[in-house]
């Protein structure tokens, strides 16, 4: 009697292992293909959004002369509006929202606070300010603009981390002293448009909020390749991010060499930002607003970077759409997305305030 | 499945800023065993297991792990060996216990190698052995103090390691989840003969649970060794400034310490002092 | 830091030399060279050259200039009291741009003109968005933190400034005038405006260096201030009060101007220690210097056109919150 029952107890609890190591593949499969799901309806979206786009209008053209027109084909009237106005606008307005977004939820995740977005910490302002400088007060044009804006970007990100670095960088630091600095080159962005010779609101709301009115190919395709070049290299470093949500000591404790991911982060995610910028200017709140967003519709267990990124995409095409037709007048899309941060506010508060959650 | 580890420092110096906190401190850590580092407030206790994994880069000296210098391994090749529980580890909002666990697999992972089966089996083995498989689709903020306790080990049991570093484990629980926790990293000790190293507040703990205790006073050791050696009213004299009387312990025949304050000592203990 | 009596009494001279030292400056510099012979012959009422009729003109900015700079000072002092953080300046937690939205959206949908209708509708935008930033800044853990107080001042700043682009777009008809006044500035001054200025800035002067006695208690925590006798809730409500007054009637004449009322109380805490009866007072008095220092400059440097005194102050005032961001140990933030 006492031996059968020897004999059973271990390999009773071996099954229960066995059990278990099922569950655990269950649950993370289970989490996989919601993830892939949301993923998919964000791309699909995406996808729609970046149609309804090129085919309306002040004129509306159908779906077959825009596919001609993208396959190089000439067709009257849509070859000008589709083909040179409305396509680099969209492929744009897709390039710069996938950046914000993608740049926004990787210094979120890194700095561990939902509020900590480039735009907010001043990286943006770095860009933006080199580019009113560069456009209105040094009349330059084009690649120029963009490379003067990323090295200004760059400069900042740097000067930011220089100055918060004391025994290693504590991120309430660099937070704060981005806040001094993006207040500081507000106010000379400001004071350049102002001095500008003939004050165009249009130009000076581009540095100030970000907008898409006017975008051409040579804007366009320089965001594109960076964005190209970029993500994947922050792909790559998404898994460290991760462990460092954990706090410094566990991610140093888990094999990940923390400062230089730190690094490699700022850079590559900067210099998102910074050809963004220089193409749409500093679109308020969309790298604010798409990680949030993409953590409320995944949950918080794998990386939020391609969706955070699909969000922003998905809100600057509904953001430019909207600011351009919606109203009797032409709203920057910058504005729009400005606009809508002031309910997320209301809500974070009403959220934490039902769920009594940390911020 | 354990290779035993040396783990030990030489000269080992360590400071922040202008002030040195660990000054030329050698010592071991025997493989195998249950090691717990005692001391006073800002002795250097922390800072020692901060260096210990590499958190801390050292001033002077050096951690050597079987032979090798600690400071100049790959991180994650260290981390595969070594694993640490910090002080106040920090959960991101809304996480599943399941997916806290899942990250203690990062150092066996490659760029972007997918999740394999032994992932799933090593996260599974340290759910059971910490009792937190039923919590596994809970989010950690909604956990009781204990529970999160666990959780966290079992992140650290993820990451499979043969030496396991632990500041504090024990901090902002109450008895019972206090002794739930050691008699928790006692069983990993005894079952899979993982080495421990951690810093106790709780002198009669450390002595209860030790198999090797390290007194630390003032940034030097002042002695180390089975408990019954080293906690004696000498030690807590010079580490803690603190007159005791040691008594053995009912319970499990280890040294036990009771403080002597001022006031609620009785006539005879107080002439025996005089 | 308790400084002795006779230390604050010799600060005290020194500051009111400053002052006069740099409204002289005020009206005797400016875009344009004007003698000193003129100086006297304007102060004397003649406005017969164009030189004197400059000068003339540079009293009013000057009174102004001082005005404002000690509803600016005094106002971020009584704020860090309140708030008991060290980072509390009308700038850096949105309230100037509540103003501006409420001064903005009464003009294009109210048609709002009168100067006074101006300085009532900016403190009420003032005094919505300082709630607002603070119920937002003290959600979670840990309560109103300097680095969430911050963070949620900034962002509701961008979402403030894009519904203001909302607004004034569409307008051109006051895009114009707004662009101006949102830069912030005294250039515009004149005795009328500052007539109608005034009596909020005095009422609010007045219930601001009130409220000093009870910002000591507050300073050693809400518990021990109660425990003392305090009505909390009440000195936090009055100072609170008192200040908006002063940011919203500043922020409604001269624009938005940032952190001035970050710097000054730190300064007057090295001169005077932390005794909020002689600190009040004293951040008065050197934010009015501090602003009328920041305006001569202003017009010295990029001659002949003149910068904006809120631009020069964002411009020095940075770099010193940046200095506070690094002195501060970083758990206190």
């Amino acid at each position: 009697m006492s031996a059968p029952a020897a004999a059973r107890s271990p390999k009773a609890a071996v099954r229960d292992l066995d059990s278990v190591v099922r569950d655990v593949a269950r649950g993370r499969r289970r989490r996989a293909s919601r993830r892939l799901l949301v993923m998919l309806t964000l791309a699909v979206l995406v996808v729609a959004g970046f149609a309804v786009t090129l085919m309306f209008g002040q004129t509306f053209y159908p779906p077959r002369d825009v596919v001609n027109v993208i396959l190089g084909e000439q067709v009257p009237g849509a070859s000008f509006t589709v083909g040179r106005l409305r396509l680099p606008r969209a492929v744009l307005a897709v390039v710069a929202g996938f950046s914000f977004g993608l740049a926004g939820v990787t210094f979120q995740t890194m700095l561990r606070n939902p509020l900590a977005s480039p735009d907010i910490i001043g990286i943006s302002w770095g860009a933006s300010a080199a580019a009113a400088i560069a456009i209105v007060s040094l009349s330059l044009g084009g690649t120029q603009v963009s490379a003067l804006a990323i090295v200004s970007a760059l400069a900042v990100a740097l000067l930011i981390y220089v100055l918060a670095f004391r025994d290693g960088v504590a991120g309430t630091r660099l937070i704060l002293i981005g806040i001094g600095i993006s207040a500081m080159l507000e106010s000379v962005t400001s004071y350049v448009l102002s001095r500008a010779a003939e004050w165009d609101l249009q130009e000076a709301t581009r540095w100030l909020t970000g907008s898409l009115n006017g975008v051409t190919w040579e804007q366009t395709l320089p965001a594109l390749a960076a964005m190209a070049v970029l993500t994947p290299a922050l792909l790559a470093l998404s898994r460290d991010l991760s462990m460092m949500q954990l706090g410094e000591d566990t991610a140093s404790a888990l094999g990940v060499r923390v400062e230089r991911t730190r690094v490699l982060v700022i850079v590559a995610a900067v210099c998102l930002i910074a050809f963004a910028t220089a193409a749409a200017g500093p679109i308020a709140f969309v790298a604010f607003l798409s990680g949030p967003i993409a953590a409320r519709l995944l949950g918080t267990g794998g990386s939020l970077l391609v969706p955070a990124g699909l969000v922003g995409a998905l809100l600057v095409l509904v953001a430019d759409f909207v600011g351009q037709f919606a109203f009797d007048v032409r709203y920057p899309v910058g504005v729009i997305t400005g606009v809508l941060g002031a309910p997320y506010l209301v809500y974070l508060i009403v959220r934490t305030h039902r769920a009594g959650g940390a911020l | 499945m354990t290779t035993s580890h040396s783990l030990s420092t030489e000269h080992l110096t360590l400071g922040y800023g202008d002030r040195v906190v660990v000054e030329s401190l050698d010592l071991a850590v025997p493989a195998g065993e249950i090691t717990v580092i005692v001391g006073a407030n800002a002795c250097g206790k922390s800072t020692l297991l901060r260096s210990l994994s590499r958190l801390l880069s050292p001033r002077g000296g050096r951690v050597v792990l079987d032979g090798r210098e600690v400071h100049r391994m790959p991180a994650k090749e260290l981390a595969r060996t070594l694993g640490l529980l910090p002080q106040s580890p920090i959960a991101p909002e809304g996480i599943t216990v399941l997916d806290l666990v899942g990250r203690g697999r990062h150092p066996h992972q490659g760029l972007f190698s997918r999740w394999r089966h032994e992932d799933d089996v090593a996260v599974a083995t340290a759910l059971e052995a910490t009792r937190t498989t039923e919590l596994a689709d809970r989010a950690v903020d909604e956990l009781s103090g204990g529970q999160r306790q666990r959780v966290w080990i079992a992140m650290a049991l993820a990451q499979q390691t043969d030496l396991l570093l632990l500041d504090e484990p024990t901090t902002f629980l109450d008895a019972s989840h206090q002794v739930e926790v050691l008699d928790l990293l006692t069983d990993l000790n005894r079952d899979r003969g993982t080495t421990i190293v951690m810093v106790l507040h709780d002198l009669n703990l450390a002595a209860r649970y030790a198999d090797h205790l390290i007194a630390l006073a003032d940034g030097r050791l002042h002695a180390a060794g089975p408990p019954a050696e080293v906690l004696t009213e000498d030690t807590v004299r010079t580490v803690f400034d603190l007159e005791s009387r040691i008594i053995e312990d009912p319970v499990s025949g280890r040294p036990l310490m009771l403080p002597i304050g001022r006031h609620h000592v009785r006539a005879r203990s107080a002439a025996a002092r005089d | 830091m308790r400084r002795p009596a006779r230390v604050r009494v010799l600060w005290l001279l020194v500051s009111v030399l400053v002052l006069a030292v740099l409204m002289v400056a005020s009206v005797a510099l400016g875009s344009r060279d004007v003698a000193w012979s003129d100086v006297w012959a304007a102060l004397g009422g003649s406005d017969g050259t164009l030189e004197q009729a400059a000068v003339t003109k540079r009293i009013p900015r000057t009174l102004l200039a001082v005005l404002i700079g000690a509803a600016l000072g005094l106002s971020g002092a009584v704020m860090q009291g309140v708030t008991r953080n060290p980072l509390a300046d009308p700038g850096i937690l949105g309230v100037n741009m509540g103003a501006s939205l409420a001064i903005v959206s009464a003009v294009a949908f109210f048609g709002l003109a009168s100067p006074t209708g101006y300085i009532w509708v900016a403190m009420a935008g003032a005094a919505v968005s300082a709630v607002f930033v603070y119920t937002i800044g003290s959600l979670g853990r840990g309560g109103a933190t300097p680095l969430k107080l911050a963070l949620a001042g900034t962002a509701t700043s961008v979402a403030f400034a894009s519904l203001v682009s909302a607004v004034v777009l569409p307008r051109n008809d006051i895009a114009g005038s707004f662009k101006l006044w949102q830069i912030g500035g005294v250039g515009g001054a004149s005795y009328e405006r500052i007539g109608q200025v005034l009596p909020f800035l005095a009422a609010g002067i007045v219930v601001s260096l009130l409220s000093a006695r009870g910002l000591n208690s507050l300073a050693l925590g809400d518990e021990l201030a109660a425990g003392l006798g305090e009505r909390v809730a009440v000195i936090r409500a009055v100072a609170a009060l008192g200040a908006v007054v002063l940011c919203g009637a500043a922020t409604a004449v001269a624009g938005p101007i940032a952190f001035v009322g970050l710097v000054v109380p730190h300064a007057c805490r090295l001169l005077v220690g932390i005794d909020h009866r002689w600190m009040l007072p004293f951040s008065a008095l050197v934010g009015a210097a501090l602003l009328t220092a920041a305006d001569v400059v202003g017009r010295v440097v990029a001659r002949p056109s003149d910068i904006e005194v809120g631009i020069v102050t964002a411009l020095i005032g940075a770099p010193f919150f940046i200095h506070i961001v690094r002195r501060q140990k970083v758990r206190e933030l």
